[in-house]
């Protein structure tokens, strides 16, 4: 799979309209483009239309209409097969909370995008798959944990193995959603720290997803939803 | 695919409980199935291979069925008996390798007594290879030797040299001991689990000799009156009290009289009149008194009843018209085990035969008083000691008495009683004008052919139980049934044909595998009945797994979503439940049929002891392969229901299960 050129946008929205079924636009958004290696904050109250978004972005669900173009593939031409692949060789994903697999290991949750696309495997370079996961864990400070199960991490760690996850072999796009909202103010900051020196070492365009404005300032560019989706304007005016 | 078999096997792990429930639930219902599979062949195969390597059994014309069952397995009855001449005819024939004879009809305690020669053991074959194995000793050979199957030596905890009494017919119930003809244990059988093990074998010679003895047939009988009291020490025997009517009351004499010659010389009208004298009668019931009270008339029923208590055969004596005959089993009475088997005289019209027994008589039942039929034919007439003693009423086979007649035999307590017997004495006199020469012809050849052949001639309208069984008269050249292997397997059927449309004797031949088949279909329901409850089982163990999977859906839509999000399709969410439930179903079967193979390690030998089913432990069939993968491919299918509910949510969840 060809990468587009680095001049290209990490990200961009044409016209895109999204609705469930026959029902009325959840989102409507005209232009949005997010540079590669950008750290966005995505401001979004509930009921924006920031799920939505991010499904779309995930490749999970497909357009009405318009385009989404991720590293300069439209999702709205590609079958899901395709879309799923193309998520699993270039995009990282953090939940909110709940981001592992209960009966996995720290380690095999981590591993676990190599183990899926092998792409993502050979970006790992030649080292082992098991020490590829102690890089990881040990930048984000949960190298102790790696043979644990999940279910004894605490909510903090257990996000940063979910970052983890999220970074391992190199994706170009990572999206967060609202990951820090189970965490304390302290943890909130000691994360986004450790995210973004992560995100910076590989070179990752990062989507960080949040109804916090407390952490707004926190990031270079931050996109207000509400703004540019004009489909959540026409319900509020309604 | 590895990776989504490691997260099934990961996920199923870590729902250890509910994972091994369902499992169980399959395993289970598997093993019951497999079990019911199995059990079903080795019942089929026990079965099928009670015979082998006889390539054809001929008995009686009769059902094939019939004649499968009564000699193989010793259920029902024959159809009848063939002569031995007969048997020597076919075993004679070119396509005929080896010929068995077989005679049922006794018992022994409730086994199955089975006349047959040497051949029997070496020729026997079962569960193809099986031959019948003396344990200990030999083959009976003497005409006095028995060899008993293991679970008759079990039973009975009989050793060599044990006796061995025979009853006639297959109950136990005391109705007839040959105890006249004692046998003894000189081989002991090895367990086979087919119906050998519980028989009793002797020879042709024994069974013959049993009922010779019994039925005044045998040659020696015609020895001195001396012997053959000497060898009855119960007889009832005038050796007490040596008068005239002793001597004809002997065993030995009896049989003499029975010959032909000297019974028809007895039937002599003047010889009869002689003896039906109602003052020497009245004399001798009363001087004999309680040991003799014996009517001399009907002497052959009398004496045979008791001797033997082997009613079969009744050669009555046949009065003239007129007569009446007073018969009483003084000596079945003096024997105090052997029950009081009447046997009336048989009797041509206008003649009836009572004989009570001292029992009836004491019980103050009435007479047992084997009426004379009306019919020419010959009646004969038992009552059963259990029929005296539990005061039962008269049996009266010959619903009318016969004009002109009253004839009873008592004994001497029954004379004593004032039971309304008619004396012999009373009756005596109207004897006289009746014994008219004419009648004579008539009524001595029926008695002749009687004795000869007892089945033709035989009318049995009362009688133990055990009687009933038709050709169990042990004609001096009857056989039940033969064996026989044929030279070339191929002829067998040539064979079978000859001696089904051959008319000189109306035989039935079958060929035991065609036979045992045939039966196994006739009883195939029960098997698919067996097998539908079974397969039920296993729709309750594949619907537990479903629940099991589907209700943890709900829990495990966070797990899907986060597979999605790591780039797993809606296709892998798929794979995982039905790998899943494949996975249940897979180990359900496996340790299911361990649980089979368990089962037969540990119940093998209680299973073989308690119920003599030999059950192989061997590869599995290719039928339970079958139900198995079946049982894997609903599994699977099963899988997909779930799967397929996981596949919507996956895909209307998105990457945010909306909870």
């Amino acid at each position: 799979m060809t990468i587009a050129t680095a001049g290209t946008p990490a990200v961009e929205l044409d016209k895109l309209r999204f609705a469930y079924g026959t029902g009325p636009n959840v989102l409507a958004i005209d232009a949005l483009q997010i540079a590669r290696g950008e750290t966005v904050f995505l401001h979004g109250s509930s009921g924006s239309g920031k799920t939505t978004l991010l499904g779309l972005l995930a490749g999970v669900l497909r357009a009405s209409s318009g385009s989404v173009k991720v590293l300069d593939r439209d999702f709205t031409t590609m079958s899901s097969a395709a879309r799923d692949s193309f998520r699993a060789t270039h995009l990282g994903y953090v939940f909110q909370m709940f981001n592992l697999i209960p009966y996995l290991s720290v380690q095999e949750n981590i591993l676990l995008p190599c183990r899926l696309d092998a792409t993502r495997r050979e970006r790992v370079g030649s080292k082992s798959l098991p020490d590829a996961a102690r890089e990881m864990a040990e930048q984000l400070d949960i190298a102790q944990y790696l043979h644990k199960p999940v279910t004894q991490l605490s909510v903090g760690q257990q996000q940063r193995v979910a970052a983890a996850r999220a970074l391992i072999g190199h994706p170009e796009v990572v999206i967060a959603d609202e990951p820090t909202s189970a965490l304390d103010t302290d943890r909130r900051e000691q994360f986004l720290k450790l995210l973004f020196a992560s995100c910076d070492k590989a070179g990752a365009t990062l989507i960080f997803v949040s109804h916090d404005l407390t952490l707004r300032p926190l990031f270079k560019r931050t996109v207000e939803l509400s703004s540019i989706n004009t489909a959540a304007q026409m319900r509020s005016t309604e | 695919m590895g990776l989504i078999l490691r997260l099934a096997m990961q996920s199923l792990k870590s729902r250890v409980l509910t994972t091994w429930l369902t499992i169980t639930s399959i395993a289970l219902s598997v093993t019951l199935l497999v079990g019911i599979e199995h059990l079903r062949a080795g019942v089929r195969e026990s079965f099928a291979g009670t015979i082998s390597g006889t390539d054809l059994i001929v008995g009686a014309r009769g059902g094939s069925l019939q004649v499968l069952l009564s000699t193989v397995f010793g259920i029902g009855t024959p159809a009848g008996s063939v002569s031995m001449k007969t048997f020597e005819r076919w075993k004679a024939h070119p396509a005929v390798k080896w010929a068995v004879p077989y005679t049922l009809g006794d018992s022994h305690r409730g086994f199955r007594v089975v006349g047959t020669t040497t051949d029997f053991f070496e020729r026997y074959r079962f569960r193809k290879t099986g031959t019948v194995v003396f344990v200990q000793g030999r083959a009976p050979t003497g005409d006095d030797e028995v060899a008993i199957g293991s679970d008759v030596e079990e039973k009975l905890q009989y050793a060599l040299n044990a006796p061995v009494v025979v009853t006639h017919g297959m109950q136990d119930i005391g109705t007839s001991n040959h105890e006249t003809h004692p046998f003894h244990v000189v081989g002991i059988l090895a367990r086979t689990f087919t119906p050998i093990d519980r028989s009793v074998y002797m020879t042709l010679g024994g069974v013959e000799g049993m009922h010779e003895v019994e039925q005044g047939r045998m040659p020696a009988a015609s020895a001195s009156p001396a012997t053959a009291a000497a060898k009855e020490p119960n007889g009832p025997t005038g050796a007490d009290k040596p008068n005239g009517q002793t001597g004809p009351l002997q065993p030995n004499s009896r049989t003499k009289e029975l010959q032909s010659n000297g019974r028809t010389k007895e039937l002599q009208p003047n010889s009869r009149t002689k003896e039906l004298q109602p003052n020497s009668r009245t004399k001798e019931l009363q001087s004999n008194s309680r040991k003799t009270a014996t009517a001399a008339e009907t002497p052959s029923a009398a004496q045979q009843a008791a001797n033997a208590g082997a009613p079969p055969v009744m050669p009555g004596a046949s009065p003239p018209p007129n007569v009446a005959t007073a018969a009483s089993a003084q000596q079945s009475a003096a024997n105090a085990s052997a029950p009081p088997v009447m046997p009336g005289a048989s009797l041509p019209p206008n003649v009836a035969a009572a004989a009570g027994a001292r029992q009836a008589a004491n019980s103050k039942a009435p007479p047992v008083m084997p009426g004379a039929s009306p019919s020419p034919n010959v009646a004969a007439v038992v009552s059963s000691q259990q029929a005296a003693n539990a005061k039962a009423p008269p049996l009266m086979p010959g619903a009318s008495p016969p004009p002109n007649v009253a004839a009873a035999a008592s004994a001497q307590q029954a004379a004593n009683s004032s039971a309304p017997l008619v004396m012999p004495g009373a009756s005596a006199p109207q004897v006289m004008p009746g014994a008219t020469p004419p009648v004579m012809p008539g009524a001595a050849q029926p008695v002749t052919k009687s004795i000869k052949q007892p089945q033709a001639t035989t009318v049995m309208p009362v009688g133990p139980p055990a009687h009933g069984e038709a050709g169990h008269d042990h004609g001096d050249d009857q056989i039940t049934a033969f064996f026989v292997g044929t030279k070339n397997r191929f002829e067998a059927l040539m064979l079978q044909r000859e001696m089904n449309t051959d008319f000189t004797e109306p035989l039935t031949a079958v060929i035991p595998g065609v036979a045992l088949a045939e039966l196994f279909n006739s009883i195939g329901s029960a098997e698919v009945g067996l097998r539908v409850v079974a397969l039920f089982a296993v729709a309750i163990g594949l619907t537990g797994m479903l629940v099991a999977l589907y209700s943890s859906l709900d829990a495990r839509r966070r797990e899907m979503a986060i597979l999605r999000s790591v780039g797993a399709g809606p296709g892998t969410i798929v794979s995982l439940l039905v790998i899943e439930s494949g996975l249940l179903a897979f180990l359900g079967c496996a340790i299911g049929v361990g649980f089979v193979y368990l089962g037969l390690v540990l119940g093998q030998g209680p299973i073989e002891q308690r119920f003599g089913l030999h059950l192989s432990i061997g590869a599995m069939k290719a039928a339970e392969y079958n139900y198995l993968a079946i049982i894997l491919g609903a599994g699977v299918l099963v899988g997909f229901v779930p799967a397929w509910k996981a596949y919507r949510t996956s895909l209307s969840d998105g990457l945010s299960p909306r909870t």
